[in-house]
């Protein structure tokens, strides 16, 4: 029997979905995207936070990209300057979530057009509908690449004036963030 | 290049458009986001920042207040407030206005609203009502967008209350067009299953059709249900098997559109979301198990490709071939693919097969064997979470040969390790190993002594705790315990002398305890210098009051001869005024029992460890101050959770509409009057049916209106006994478990000698054969065997505490390491199991290769044979050899399958309904079955033991344990042998400790044939709280002071079963009928009914007929109890 809401804020013996949050955050250590899937208090999420980007940040780049960290899994993966780090449940399968984190960069980087760390400060916004779209709830709603767009650009598609193109969206030159293609290094994955 | 001038100039307009808007008129430098982010970038110092931070939110904070801002403004602002939050500064005042811009924007408004609500708040966050009628209104849009946005934010976060005001219209979403409604209403109801379970209990077979979808997003969505139902109850959808094998090998063979391909791998996702619900389906089930068998076979033959996600899939597959009924070939295969893992050079993938490996050498031993230098590498690996991960593996091919090795590793890696999870989990693996495989007395203590150190006061309470009653209840002989404490003593007494203020504080209880019990058996050892020792901790710094408390009354045992009690006065003279009440009271304990030798003897006599402490739980002797008290006025006490609530009502949102204040509504809610009726009055508001309050005139609603008098916030508690209000008295005893300490000051005080680092090959295989010993042997005698149930347990290992003969210990100790025993456990083992003739070789190489076949052969049980750790009973606790029984279906062919158990039943039960005999486990000599009774006032489990063998078995043992059932024995002594070919009966008595839907009851038997091994099976046994209800009867009267009283509740509307005039009273027939529950009364469109849960839980319900449903509210002081047994009404009303 599961628990009531009520009783398992307390004891937390909640039901949770596989994935239990996600962050994003640069090799500075700034938090650029966070979702959280398991209800959790502010005070909480910065905690975590802060000792979760501490943590995979002191990693050596050869090193196994999942951690294990309080009764958690942490799954995480550089790409340029850009962490992507996600929580499971001990038991869950590590390399899927990795490829999760792949899937979504794969998404960003079609919608963008070569996404690189900027677009996703100046759009962050734009990150969290298609995160939405993909993982809903902690669970991948929707695995296909076209569809997950294609459900982006409807909802992009009310927007009174479109059409004006990425490139002129992209940000001011000066600023100090890494440009870097998010998908650099492993080009062969592009499709 | 003309294209990018057209749509340079389409872009135009929104250029000039001075309204900076995110997402159009991008040109970031000139938008307020792009301003904020450039300005946080120039910025060097974190105060700078704050500051830029702070002017920006008292900006947006303006902005969003003033009424002239636009929705498009506020969309603007909404997405730096959600920067702002990002960064970690709070912008609470937004959420309002995040729901506002949800409600009132356009679609692309709305978008950025549910986004920042989504962002903002989670489900508990009691703004989130504001969101419900936005959602409502959204999912009824015609405008498909706006049902996604509601649906999407729906399936992350929904208050759980307010699910039946949506659920229809959710429902109704499985049958749009449109394959990504479809979707997105699976999951949104997906997650409602997850918070309120109950609620969508009735659409089951809607998400049967969502499995059926034409569309593959929608049918995988639906899987994610699918997967969490089949995990809490595989029994009830073992005929789905079939189909999700045949949707996976559609998948495999590649049968899904293209667009699923991910990196040309067809729907990877897909496929391990099968592969989990197969394997738990498949999980101790033949028959279903052998449908999956190909599909298997077929995917980890298609997984060839050497990219990570195929890697992932092959994962998923061992673990489900490991999971399910073994078949030898597939069992081949997925050992090779490990292997594949394990040996990779991909650091990941090698984590990943070390996962693997944990995960099957509970079934199968020698895997590890097979890549012993893979792990003896993985053990020094740089990265600490492979060595973390080795460890694991190697906790769990422990046995009495190799703990030493492993244990040292183990401790090694714990100096180095600073995470505190780690640190607990560990020290809590280290201190079990230590307890069941310890090779003597200094070894263990010695490795306790580490655990203490290391593990601080963070480690779990229990390890001190049963550290000291291992200590205090001792094993079979006298003299091992005597050497056992002596070696404790002198080994505290050295640490003492030695930097005592670095140990942790739990350690120095445990080492205070421990001296005080046993510092008399060093006879050459003085109690005042144990007591000098002591003083020292009270003059630490760091020592807490806590351990204080414990020196002090160590002290008060130890205070003997002139030397003891002069120590003894100046202490107690130090601490008589100590501000801390507990310290203050155990120095004036100590200050008088040292002046009182005699009374000492008394209060605290030596040896005492055992006698059993009466304590008056219920604190009756307290009964006539509590009256007295009472008459003089004093407020009666209330429970804590009571109190809480009261509280918590003051501030919370009040949920009741004020129209509902009509003298009607009064009466109807007035059995309410402490709390709300959120459901019942929402739920009318939000049909917008208001008439219907009319339809109960005063003359047709419960007369409780004598009753609510009596009832008012005081009213009838006051007679309650409030003897609870004294409870915290404490009773000084020394047996006062340690309790959590704040302050962790973990040192390392005590090191044993580290290990050579191993360097060369020859040093490696060194330790492979010291870690990997007694593995080989182990695997060819238990089988099937976790490997916890290595030969030679520590002989000390006692938890029951009055332990057996001993005779049996000596038995496993010649058991033991004798190269002969392997061979003859081997014999007997083949006796038992049928084996025929050829394998009956006794050479040590051949046994260990037939042990092989043997095991591909027989794969693992039905039944899991183990001895497991912990709850042994005390018969087999010593018995190195759990021995797998053959579990395929060539059993003796004359065996009579149609027994008739029924006619075993003991007579006294004969005259009470009994649940269907059905069967528990059995193996080639014992076939275990179970009902259960239902009497008045208990509920009989029934365990039937049939021996199909010919000869007698003997000392049977059935144990049973449950965590959610108090279980215990009913009839004197439990079976102790069963003749050939007949049947034994025992009888327990259940009840309910903690209700769930379905409780189970798990159960271990082992036995001893006449010729060979003991053995054991372990067995679950499952059934339906409704077993445990009973009618309560009661007055309206009582049932309303009752009501007051209780705290859980829930509520829900239920289908009403359609009889006119008569509805309710059918309804509430049917609920009487099915769930024995008792009508208190019934008048007008409102019903009382009352039942109490086994032993004399009381349950309380009210229906009211309201718009064609029965609006259900239960309540009860039991936990739970409301939740299960509104599932329970739900179905026996769909049933019926």
């Amino acid at each position: 029997m599961r628990n009531t809401v009520s009783t398992s804020l307390t004891n937390q013996k909640l039901q949770c979905p596989t994935m239990q949050f996600m962050l994003l955050f640069s090799r500075q250590g700034k938090l650029r995207l966070q979702k959280w899937y398991v209800p959790l208090s502010d005070k909480e999420k910065k905690k975590i936070t802060r000792e979760l980007v501490q943590t995979v940040l002191a990693r050596k780049p050869k090193m196994c990209s999942f951690l294990e960290w309080r009764d958690l899994k942490i799954v995480y993966k550089r790409y340029a300057s850009l962490y992507f780090c996600c929580a499971i449940e001990d038991q869950d399968n590590e390399l899927i979530t990795l490829e999760i984190i792949h899937r979504y960069v794969e998404l960003l980087d079609k919608y963008f057009g070569s996404v690189c760390e900027l677009d996703i400060i100046f759009n962050f916004e734009k990150a969290y509908f298609i995160l939405d779209e993909f993982l809903l709830g902690g669970e991948a709603q929707e695995t296909s690449k076209k569809n997950v767009l294609k459900a982006i650009e409807q909802a992009d598609l009310l927007q009174e004036i479109r059409g004006v193109p990425l490139y002129l969206q992209k940000p001011p030159e000066d600023l100090q963030v890494s440009r870097e293609d998010l998908l650099s290094n492993t080009t062969n994955n592009r499709t | 290049m003309s294209d990018v001038v057209e749509k340079t100039l389409t872009a135009l307009p929104s250029l000039l458009s001075l309204d900076s808007q995110p997402g159009s008129a991008k040109l970031s430098s000139t938008s307020k986001l792009g301003n904020l982010v450039r300005g946080i970038t120039e910025l060097t110092s974190k105060h700078e920042e704050e500051k830029l931070i702070q002017r920006e939110l008292a900006s947006i904070k303006e902005q969003v207040s003033s009424p002239n801002t636009s929705m498009r403004q506020m969309k603007e602002l909404m997405v730096r407030a959600i920067y702002c939050e990002m960064l970690g500064y709070e912008a609470s005042f937004s959420y309002i206005h995040a729901i506002k811009l949800a409600q009132q924007g356009t679609a692309l408004e709305k978008r950025v609203g549910y986004l920042a609500v989504s962002l903002f708040l989670n489900e508990s966050h009691e703004l989130l009502l504001l969101l419900v009628n936005t959602v409502l209104k959204d999912l009824q849009s015609t405008n498909l967008i706006e049902v996604c946005m509601a649906l999407t934010v729906v399936s992350q976060m929904f208050p759980k209350d307010m699910i039946p005001a949506i659920l229809p219209l959710v429902e109704e979403k499985l049958n749009h067009q449109k394959e990504i409604i479809r979707r997105k209403a699976v999951l949104a109801l997906y997650k409602f299953y997850l918070i309120a379970p109950n609620q969508v209990q009735h659409i089951h077979n809607k998400f049967r059709k969502a499995l059926c979808d034409k569309d593959p997003g929608v049918m995988t969505a639906s899987l994610h249900i699918y997967l969490q139902m089949i995990q809490e109850n595989p029994e009830g959808y073992k005929d789905l098997t079939a189909s999700f094998v045949t949707i996976l090998k559609q998948v495999v063979g590649g049968k899904l559109p293209m667009d699923f391909n991910y990196h040309s791998v067809p729907a990877p996702w897909l496929q391990i979301q099968l592969l989990r619900i197969l394997s738990a389906l498949g999980k101790n089930d033949q028959s279903t198990s052998e449908i999956m068998y190909d599909v298997l076979d077929e995917s980890l033959r298609r997984a060839e490709m050497n990219h990570n996600i195929t890697y992932a899939i092959l994962y998923e597959c061992v673990k489900c071939i490991y999971t399910i009924h073994p078949k030898s070939d597939l069992l081949e295969k997925a050992a090779k693919c490990i292997g594949n893992f394990v040996l990779s050079p991909k650091i990941n993938l090698k984590y990943l097969g070390l996962k693997a490996l944990t995960y099957v050498v509970q079934q199968d031993p020698k895997l590890a064997l097979q890549h012993q230098m893979t792990i003896i590498e993985c053990l020094d690996h740089p990265d600490l979470i492979i060595k973390r991960e080795t460890l694991e593996l190697l906790f769990r091919i422990t046995n009495a040969q190799n703990v030493t090795v492993i244990v040292e590793k183990m401790l090694d890696f714990l100096r180095v390790s600073t995470d505190d999870y780690t640190t607990i989990d560990l020290v809590g693996k280290v201190a079990e190993l230590a307890e069941k495989y310890a090779p003597d007395n200094e070894w263990f203590i010695e490795t306790m002594n580490t655990v203490f150190s290391v593990g601080g006061d963070m480690m779990q309470p229990d390890i001190p705790n049963s550290f000291l009653k291992l200590l205090s209840e001792g094993f079979d002989s006298v003299e091992e315990d005597r050497k056992l404490r002596l070696f404790a003593v002198d080994s505290y007494v050295s640490l003492l002398q030695g930097e005592p203020g670095k140990l942790p504080q739990r350690f120095l209880q445990v080492i205070s305890w421990v001296l005080g019990e046993y510092s008399h058996l060093r006879a050459e050892l003085q109690p005042s210098t144990v007591m000098r020792l002591l003083s020292k901790l009270l003059d630490t710094k760091n020592t807490s009051s806590e351990t204080k408390t414990w020196v002090l009354m160590t002290m008060t045992k130890l205070c003997e001869g002139a030397a003891g009690v002069s120590v003894a006065q100046e202490v107690s003279e130090a601490y008589s005024s100590s501000l801390d009440t507990v310290l203050r009271q155990r120095a004036q304990e100590l200050q008088h029992l040292s002046q009182d030798s005699e009374l000492r003897a008394r209060v605290v006599p030596r040896d005492a460890g055992l006698e059993p402490l009466e304590v008056d739980s219920s604190l009756s002797f307290l009964d006539g101050f509590v009256s007295e008290a009472l008459a003089a006025g004093a407020a009666p006490y209330k429970p804590p959770h009571q109190r809480q609530e009261e509280l918590a009502q003051a501030k919370a949102l009040s949920l009741e509409p004020y129209g509902l204040s009509l003298p009607i509504s009064i009466s109807s809610c007035s059995i309410a009057d402490r709390q709300s009726p959120t459901l019942l009055s929402m739920s009318s508001g939000l049909s917008g049916d208001s008439t219907d309050l009319s339809h109960k005139g005063g003359s047709t609603t419960l007369k409780l209106d004598g009753v609510k008098r009596v009832w008012g916030k005081e009213g009838y508690l006051a007679q309650r006994e409030p003897v609870e209000e004294t409870a915290q008295v404490e009773v000084p005893s020394p047996f006062r478990s340690p309790s959590q300490q704040a302050e962790a000051d973990s040192s390392h005080s005590q090191t044993p000698t580290p290990v050579p680092t191993p360097e060369p090959t020859q040093e490696r295989q060194q330790l492979a054969s010291s870690l990997f010993v007694g593995l080989s042997s182990q695997s060819s005698v238990c089988l099937m065997g976790k490997s916890e149930s290595a030969p030679q347990r520590f002989k000390r290992k006692a938890k029951s505490p009055s332990s057996s003969s001993g005779a049996s210990e000596q038995i496993s100790n010649s058991l033991v390491s004798a190269p002969s025993t392997v061979d003859n456990l081997l014999c007997d083992n083949l006796l038992d199991a049928n084996i025929s003739s050829e394998l009956a070789v006794s050479s040590p190489t051949q046994t260990s290769r037939l042990s092989q076949s043997l095991t591909t052969a027989n794969g693992t049980c039905d039944v899991e044979l183990t001895n497991t750790k912990g709850s042994n009973p005390s018969l087999i606790r010593d018995i190195s050899v759990a021995v797998a029984a053959d579990s395929t279906p060539h059993e003796d062919p004359d065996k009579p399958k149609d027994l008739c158990l029924s006619s075993h039943l003991p007579a006294e039960l004969s005259g009470f309904s009994h649940s269907e005999i059905t069967p528990l486990c059995s193996n080639q000599s014992l076939d275990l079955s179970a009902c259960h009774v239902q009497q008045k006032d208990s509920l009989v489990l029934v365990v039937f033991i049939y021996n199909s063998s010919y000869s007698d078995i003997q000392q049977i043992l059935l144990e049973l344990d449950s965590d959610d059932l108090e279980v215990s024995g009913v009839c004197g002594s439990p079976v102790q042998e069963v003749g050939s070919q007949s049947v034994a009966v025992c009888q327990y008595s259940l009840s309910v400790k903690r209700p769930s839907v379905h409780v189970e009851v798990g159960g271990m038997v082992s036995y001893q044939l006449p010729v060979g091994t003991p053995q054991s099976a372990q067995f679950s046994y499952r059934l339906p709280l409704t077993s445990f209800i009973r009618p309560l009867t009661l007055s309206t009267e009582e049932y309303g002071t009752m009501w007051l009283a209780f705290s859980h509740d829930t509520k829900q509307n239920l289908t009403l079963i359609n009889a006119g005039h008569e509805s309710l009273a059918a309804t509430l027939n049917v609920l009487k009928k099915k769930l024995q529950l008792h009508i208190v009364e019934i008048i007008g469109l409102e019903g009382i009914v009352a039942c109490r849960l086994l032993q004399d839980q009381p349950c309380l319900m009210h229906c009211r007929v309201h718009a064609g449903t029965l609006a259900v509210w239960l309540r009860s002081p039991v936990p739970d109890l409301p939740d299960c047994l509104m599932y329970y009404c739900q179905r026996a009303l769909q049933e019926h």
